[in-house]
């Protein structure tokens, strides 16, 4: 009984897990995007995507999460259920991923970019070569901390109608009337995969990692 | 490439930041193979004049020639100008993320597109030239002060410039280093490599230098060969410069 009870809910994972790869990944490609726009792109962009960033990050996500689902699955654009919820987890973060990553470009310092143009590179290639490889390993440590920010926040698209752990829990909980092993189920499944995502970066960290100074 | 005795020529450099004119009017003529020392007190100039002479900072009015062509005009790419004009600066910037090879190699294989094998080889050999080749593989923050600054220096040699630009190249440098590139420099000088440095190592200037050029103030005070400013500077500045400067950095020279 408790195990079938485990298993129904645990079939949610793949769902949350699915959010989270299509959210994430989203949030990382708008999140470089918007803060190369806000390092980069000169007074009124770098204003814009400022802007974008404090309107965004001002709002509570489940708030957002309706209004993009709302436009995301309306009359000009008809998505599912899944897919407008994971698109709109990935606009919602990208705005904090664009703060971790606009501050991990500016910790690369100036410096580097003059070097690089000194030898003849564009400013691009200064920041394809040079920043963002540098940028990128400064940001993992704080990106890991978002990350499982998503993975959790990815149950707010239970709101919207989507078979994810959360809302999986909530049914058998209202079924079978035991609520504390439903809930209970669903937390040690979050718990787990955090730990793994966290785990995972650390390791990611660890062997990016360059060696530091001689003693 | 237009025929003229100057590798670098500059016509009348203005540079004006906000309100401050840094330099004003400056003319310059580096013939090939020359090294030329530029010296004279903080806030002068020299660091503006060199990124201007590689157009990382645009002048206010003048032009700058390479080899006789104008590379302030219209249209001329920076990046490509760049290539040609080394420039290696006071706290080495070494790209962080790259070893000494791959520091060397990357504006071999990005901006020269060079074929990564072929490139690895010249890299190696401009490492062989700088005496690390046994530290290719050494991150900065592996190397001491001096050998990061030589890894600086085979970076810009590796784009085979027309000129080299150094910027206090051994000022951030414990004084047991400054002598290893320094070294390196004076074999360059001896290689009839095209140089110009911003220095306070008088003895440096005093052996290596075909002229020196004492700025002071956003200008050009005096400029000769070393015997002429050192034994008869025409200018009460350039003595008292002079004076001021051997004592700060003689002792350190002489030990
Ligand atoms: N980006 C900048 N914006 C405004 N002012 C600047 C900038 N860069 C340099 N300056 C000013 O230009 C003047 C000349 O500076 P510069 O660094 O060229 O002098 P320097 O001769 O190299 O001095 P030092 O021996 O201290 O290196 C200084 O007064 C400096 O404050
Ligand atoms: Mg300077």
């Amino acid at each position: 009984m408790v195990n079938q009870f485990f298993s129904y809910i645990f079939q949610g994972t793949s769902v949350t897990v699915a959010v989270t790869l299509v959210a994430l990944p989203l949030g990382l490609i708008l999140g470089l995007l918007l803060a190369l726009l806000y390092n980069y792109g000169g007074f009124w962009v770098s204003r814009l995507a400022a802007a974008y960033s404090l309107i965004m990050r001002g709002v509570p996500p489940i708030a957002l999460l309706f209004i993009l689902y709302f436009l995301l699955s309306g009359r000009l654009i008809n998505l599912t259920p899944f897919w407008a919820g994971s698109i709109s987890l990935g606009i919602i973060s990208s705005a904090y991923q664009m703060e971790i990553l606009r501050g991990a470009l500016q910790a690369v310092g100036e410096g580097q970019m003059t070097a690089a143009r000194a030898i003849g590179m564009s400013r691009l290639q200064a920041i394809r070569y040079i920043i963002i490889p540098q940028a990128i390993r400064l940001a993992i440590p704080p990106w890991s901390n978002e990350a499982s920010i998503v993975l959790k926040d990815s149950s707010l698209v239970y709101a919207i109608g989507v078979p994810e752990i959360l809302r999986r829990a909530q049914q058998l909980s209202a079924t079978t009337q035991q609520p504390f092993l439903a809930f209970g189920a669903a937390a040690l499944i979050y718990f787990v995969l955090v730990f793994l995502v966290n785990r995972g970066l650390d390791l990611l960290a660890e062997k990016t990692k360059l060696p530091t100074s001689m003693a | 490439m237009i025929d003229t005795p100057y590798i670098l020529q500059a016509k009348n450099l203005t540079k004006i930041y906000g309100e401050n004119v840094i330099f004003k009017d400056i003319s310059l003529d580096v013939h090939k193979g020359e090294t030329i020392v530029i010296i004279g007190p903080s806030g002068t100039g020299k660091s503006t004049l060199l990124r201007c002479l590689n157009l990382l900072t645009p002048v206010n009015s003048g032009q700058i020639f390479l080899e006789g062509e104008e590379i302030t005009a219209h249209g001329v790419d920076h990046d490509q100008v760049r290539q040609k004009i080394g420039m290696v600066f006071q706290n080495f910037l070494l790209f962080n993320h790259l070893t000494a090879l791959g520091n060397v190699m990357i504006g071999l294989t990005k901006v020269k597109k060079m074929p990564p094998e072929k490139a690895k080889q010249k890299a190696l050999h401009e490492l062989e030239r700088v005496g690390l080749a046994d530290r290719a593989h050494h991150y900065p923050a592996q190397l001491s002060g001096g050998q990061q600054q030589r890894v600086a220096i085979a970076r810009a040699l590796a784009m085979d410039p027309l000129v080299m630009l150094f910027d206090e190249p051994t000022s951030a440098l414990d004084p047991e280093l400054i002598g290893e590139v320094l070294g390196v420099m004076e074999q360059l000088a001896h290689e009839h490599m095209t140089m110009l440095v911003v220095t306070h190592e008088m003895g440096f200037a005093r052996e290596v230098a075909d002229r020196i050029i004492f700025m002071e103030k956003g200008s050009i005070v005096e400029q000769g060969s070393p015997e002429d400013l050192f034994e008869r500077p025409q200018h009460a500045r350039t003595r008292e410069f002079l004076g001021k400067i051997s004592e700060l950095y003689g002792k350190k020279e002489k030990k």
